[in-house]
């Protein structure tokens, strides 16, 4: 398998990152590189296998996502968390107009 | 240097305060040019000392109480930046602390500043910080090993006694052993990940990194309680981890995997491994072959599962919320293309991409599951090593640190450099490094060599107890360097 820059291009859209046709360049080189060795994994039939998340459960069968009670735990930070963002206003997030 | 144990005795004692400690470890660090730390607060840690002064004079103090300790930058904290080492994240003050910050506060440790590591902890050589490459004190013409390259840094340095590293695939056994200090990743789900900014949520693990065993044994047993905002923090009951320090080692089964000796191993790093393995021979081990037939997978492997995950974590940047935002940009889409361009650094890029390749529609079922497959492969090796050896042991990494600027435009032999350590990530087992003597000739014979340890699940103070005995053998772990 061998990627091309359009791949790329697709990539970064998906991704949500610009990038010059420059780095485009450079980057599909270094991805096809690593393609190279990931492609090396399809050398092992996994056909019967099941898929690993959370590893400890190779050891552990009975392990299970946690649940809680039902009811609120966080108190409201909304000041706090909105202290490091870009742009606020009357406590909300202001980004570039979005609807004309 | 002190390690943590001697400034504990000193502290209770009453020989040393907690405030003179602090100061004498910021001046070292602002005199250092290690480039170890991205952030210090003196004022900050000063007060923190202050307190924990309060503490030891009503008698109250801690094993901890009033030992200095400085955090990898990628664990949130109140009081310092939290960076990751990125420019997306430069000069993000966090609202909280991360579960592990708050606990070792708790415990009255000392929070010296921040340290440097790779962007995001995607690397093995620190040199993907935003913040600079850092120096190794041993030889300041290589590298520290990433990504936790400013806490081995830092402690070998001398700059602190204690540090915290994560670890996701070496992270903090590799420059562990490429600084000469020891350090140990838990059992994925032992330490809460709450407030570690997170690279790839199923294999991302904190552990201690300190000069011995003892010292992370006295670190892990305070870092440990179980987290219910980290839902993958496995409950168990709190654990003593230096309970087992003292116990012989006799009969102790040592698995040798020959998958971790083979071709591409350095000459002086298997000569120096196998010194350690008879010195084990001595104290009453014995050796046993075991097979991991897996371990060259786990490089494919990992390279779907981290990049995957973290494409998923790191679209959180999206220069709305915190973080960078582009100064220029047409509309909402071009400010979110051009805040992640200019935020992340090159390897970031690289990994969020594949990551998205391999998440993408049509490729996925190529990928990411194959990939936990094979996850499960090399877990279940590991599983049927363990059923005749107690602990397996062999290199961290191929060779000892190499020169900055050596291997930076080539992320292919960078990734080679995991093999050692990736399987055990992957498996979700606990892995140690701990230092075990140098290379050989003119340059590498000034560069430490690591042991890996590598634990069943949960046998983490086992580890600590079979590193402790091996550093009451032998005193590779009070060697420092000389400057």
């Amino acid at each position: 398998m061998s990627l091309s820059l359009s791949d790329i291009a697709r990539l970064a859209k998906l991704a949500q990152l610009d990038l010059s046709e420059q780095q485009a360049a450079d980057t599909l080189a270094k991805l096809n590189d690593i393609f190279a060795l990931v492609e090396q994994m399809k050398a092992v039939d996994t056909s019967n296998v099941e898929p690993l998340a959370h590893p400890v459960a190779v050891w552990r069968d009975d392990l299970a996502i946690p649940l809680r009670d039902d009811h609120v735990t966080e108190a409201n930070h909304r000041d706090d968390y909105q202290q490091p963002a870009p742009s606020v206003q009357d406590g909300l997030y202001l980004v570039p107009k979005v609807i004309e | 240097m002190q390690t943590l144990k001697q400034l504990s005795t000193l502290l209770k004692s009453r020989q040393r305060s907690a405030t003179e400690l602090a100061q004498s470890y910021l001046d070292r660090i602002a005199s250092s040019d290690l480039n170890a730390f991205i952030s210090v607060n003196p004022e900050q840690t000063l007060a923190q000392a202050k307190q924990a002064d309060a503490v030891l004079a009503r008698g109250d103090g801690g094993d901890l109480t009033g030992v200095p300790i400085a955090h990898k930058d990628i664990f949130v904290t109140r009081g310092w930046p939290s960076t990751a080492g990125s420019k997306m994240l430069s000069g993000y003050n966090s609202p909280f602390d991360a579960s592990v910050v708050e606990q070792f506060r708790a415990a009255g440790m000392v929070t010296l500043g921040k340290l440097n590591c790779d962007e995001f902890a995607m690397g093995s050589s620190n040199e993907n910080s935003f913040f600079g490459p850092v120096k190794n004190p041993w030889d300041k013409q290589a590298v520290p090993g990433g990504s936790s390259g400013g806490s081995g840094a830092a402690v070998a340095g001398g700059l602190t006694p204690a540090a915290t590293g994560t670890d996701t695939g070496g992270s903090i056994r590799q420059p562990a052993a490429l600084c000469g200090i020891t350090g140990i990743k838990p059992t994925y789900g032992r330490v809460s990940r709450y407030g570690m900014i997170a690279f790839a949520s199923s294999l991302d693990q904190s552990g201690p990194m300190a000069w011995t065993a003892e010292d992370c044994a006295l670190m892990l047993s305070a870092m440990t309680a179980h987290d219910p905002r980290d839902a993958t923090c496995i409950e168990r009951d709190p654990e003593d981890f230096s309970r087992h320090l003292a116990d012989s080692i006799k009969g102790l089964r040592i698995g040798i995997p020959k998958e971790y000796f083979g071709d591409g191993l350095a000459d002086d790093v298997r000569s120096a491994i196998e010194t350690a393995l008879q010195t084990f021979e001595q104290l009453g081990a014995t050796r046993v072959e075991v097979s991991l037939p897996k371990t060259s997978l786990s490089i494919p492997a990992y390279y779907v599962i981290a990049p995957a995950e973290a494409s998923s974590n790191l679209s959180r940047f999206d220069g709305v919320r915190y973080g960078h935002r582009a100064e220029n940009y047409t509309d909402l889409g071009d400010m979110y293309r051009k805040s992640r361009a200019e935020g992340f650094g090159d390897e970031v890029k690289r990994r969020i991409l594949i990551g998205t390749y391999v998440l993408s529609h049509g490729y996925y079922d190529a990928y990411y599951p194959a990939a936990q497959k094979i996850r499960r492969l090399i877990a279940q090796d590991f599983q049927q090593a363990f059923a005749n050896c107690d602990v397996i042991m062999g290199p961290v990494a191929p060779s000892v640190a190499w020169d900055l600027g050596a291997r930076v435009n080539d992320p292919v032999a960078n990734y080679l450099a995991d093999i050692y350590t990736l399987s055990t990530s992957l498996a979700g087992l606990p892995g140690m490094s701990i230092p075990c003597g140098f290379g050989q000739g003119e340059k590498n014979s000034r560069r430490p060599v690591g042991l890996q340890l590598i634990g069943n699940y949960f046998g983490e103070a086992k580890l600590l107890n079979v590193a402790h005995q091996f550093q009451l053998a032998t005193d590779w772990h009070t060697r420092r360097p000389s400057s």
